[in-house]
């Protein structure tokens, strides 16, 4: 899997539960390293055992936790970065669930080995959506379950997102509805500062 | 034909960067954005050219000139700050006079997003400058992650240069290795011998044929050293023709003085290089630690030293033994003090 993915959950766990829990983590989990480098690639196995470590760890389920990894994605101040760059999806946040089908490959303009499972949006009726998201990323429909709550709080829109179910091929469906766009403030996003 | 401010309306809406222009050269209609770059003035009934300086093409100050730029294309940018330099196509409106000029930020669009806080409404839908924005960022921290990698890396590489045992152009351990062989050997209280051998005639090799050729001598003694020595015994670099060997569990002079001699007798050999002969051949001090305890490293080292040193001031290409009475002729003087004493004399 990639760096980049498993230096996120590395950042997750050192800022919202100490360097310690991740060290026992990683330890627990076999790994013989403690630090994972953002642009190198890792063996599947191990953030799968990561994964199953950080859960008896912390003594959380799963969902919650990759749930709360995509939270920690767009809202905690060390990773603006990535927050800008969901941004620029759209104007508004209805914009921006629009340009989710694009983020796979925005995702591989960026860092070409990058490869994030398919995202699909469907609009049913005015203001309900959902958002399939394809097989090769266990977890990931729970992530993105957690980037959608932290957007709608960006972009100050009230929405609620309810992961419903994983269909039989391992891909996992989000339903969102919109209750309000412009509900709150939401937070700034100027094009030309970049982050940091 | 579509009336000018209804086409001023929609161009507003596709090109958002357009000014239109009339036969005169007057601004009649900007676009919001292009407006919007100068808040506080006002850009209809202005002189284009008045506006904008041109760079491309250059000495242009008539409307005529404008619309005969090859392929309508422009460089251009404003003459007051901030001085946004722009890209843009001149298209005359057939029939009635006057033209289009469509702009674009092109490469400057960075400067001009933050010069003049724009936002992605800002842009036609169909521009691609927010793609090149995200593109912009994006690469920027994936650069970042890189770079940080490449530093973390950079400084294992030094960290493992620094911890590294061998010598990377002999392959023979090196001062570090040798000194904790030392180090080891004097405390479990082993007998061995230390044998301190300088390379002679080795500087004229190197002034003379080069780097290159001093290389190569240096391999090619290195492996006639570890063809003399046991496979437990230590063969170490420890300056640029100097050399320290370690013989675990050998003190029998008789042997030792044996070694030595067939040590020089295979430097003296003479070494090709390409069409080149190489002669060296070298001077060796031996000290013993008997083992029996109180030795001290830095002590055997000096021993071999003085040992070394007579040895060059009895002519090169000889060995001898550690005597007390070196101790006492030349106290505190290494091999360094012995070149000084005896310098190289140059082989032709």
């Amino acid at each position: 899997m990639h760096g980049l993915i498993n230096r996120a959950i590395q950042s997750f766990v050192c800022d919202t539960y100490g360097a310690d829990c991740w060290r026992r983590a990683t330890r627990r989990a076999g790994l013989g390293f403690t630090q994972f480098e953002a642009m190198l690639n890792y063996d599947d196995g191990q953030s799968r055992r990561l994964l199953a470590a950080l859960g008896e760890v912390l003594g959380r389920d799963r969902a919650g936790m990759l749930e709360d990894l995509g939270t920690y994605l767009v809202s905690h101040p060390r990773t603006e970065a990535l927050r800008r760059l969901l941004r620029f999806g759209g104007v508004t946040y209805v914009d921006f669930l629009h340009s989710l089908d694009d983020l796979p490959d925005r995702a591989r303009l960026a860092v070409a080995d990058l490869q994030l499972p398919a995202l699909e949006l469907r609009e049913h009726a005015s203001g309900r959506f959902s958002l399939a998201c394809g097989p090769g990323l266990p977890g990931f429909g729970s992530v993105m379950t957690g980037i959608l709550r932290a957007m709608a709080d960006d972009y100050g829109a009230l929405a609620t997102i309810e992961r419903e179910r994983a269909s039989a091929d391992g891909a996992e469906v989000i339903a969102i509805t919109l209750v309000e766009t412009a509900f709150a403030a939401g937070r700034r996003f100027d094009l030309g500062a970049s982050a940091r | 034909m579509m009336a000018r401010e209804h086409l001023g309306e929609v161009l507003g809406r596709l090109c958002p960067l357009h000014a239109l222009l009339d036969e005169a050269g007057h601004v009649t209609h900007a676009g919001p954005t292009l407006q919007k770059l100068r808040p506080d003035l006002a850009m209809p009934g202005r002189r284009f050219l008045e506006l904008f300086e041109l760079a491309r093409p250059r000495a242009v100050d008539t409307m005529a000139g404008l619309v005969a730029a090859p392929g309508g294309l422009l460089r251009l940018r404003f003459r007051d700050a901030p001085r946004t330099a722009f890209k843009g196509q001149i298209v005359p409106l057939p029939g009635e006079g006057g033209a289009i000029v469509n702009l674009s930020f092109g490469i400057s669009v960075l400067d001009a997003v933050r010069d003049h806080a724009l936002t992605s409404a800002d842009f036609s839908p169909t521009d691609l400058a927010i793609e090149l924005l995200y593109l912009v960022e994006a690469k920027t921290a994936a650069m970042e992650a890189s770079r940080s990698l490449n530093l973390r890396l950079q400084g294992a590489k030094i960290a493992a240069e620094e911890q590294a045992f061998t010598d990377t152009l002999t392959g023979l351990k090196n001062r570090r290795a040798a000194d904790h062989v030392l180090r080891r050997l004097t405390g479990a209280g082993h007998p061995f011998a230390l044998m301190h051998l300088d390379l002679d005639f080795f500087k004229a090799v190197n002034d003379s044929l080069g780097h290159a050729a001093g290389d190569h001598v240096l391999q090619r003694v290195a492996r006639i050293m570890l063809a003399e020595t046991r496979s437990y015994d230590t063969v170490a670099r420890v300056g640029g023709d100097e050399f320290l060997l370690i013989f675990h569990r050998l003190t029998d002079r008789a042997r030792l003085g044996e070694i030595a001699k067939r040590l020089i007798a295979g430097f003296e050999a003479p070494i090709a290089y390409g069409t080149q002969i190489c002669r060296v051949s070298a001077s060796i001090g031996i000290a013993f630690s008997d083992g029996q305890g109180g030795d001290d490293p830095a002590d055997l080292l000096h021993r071999a030293d003085l040992a070394l040193y007579a040895a060059k001031r009895a002519g090169r290409g000889r060995a001898r033994m550690f005597e007390p009475a070196m101790a006492r002729r030349e106290p505190g003087k290494g091999p360094a003090a012995a070149r000084a004493a005896c310098p190289e004399p140059r082989r032709q």
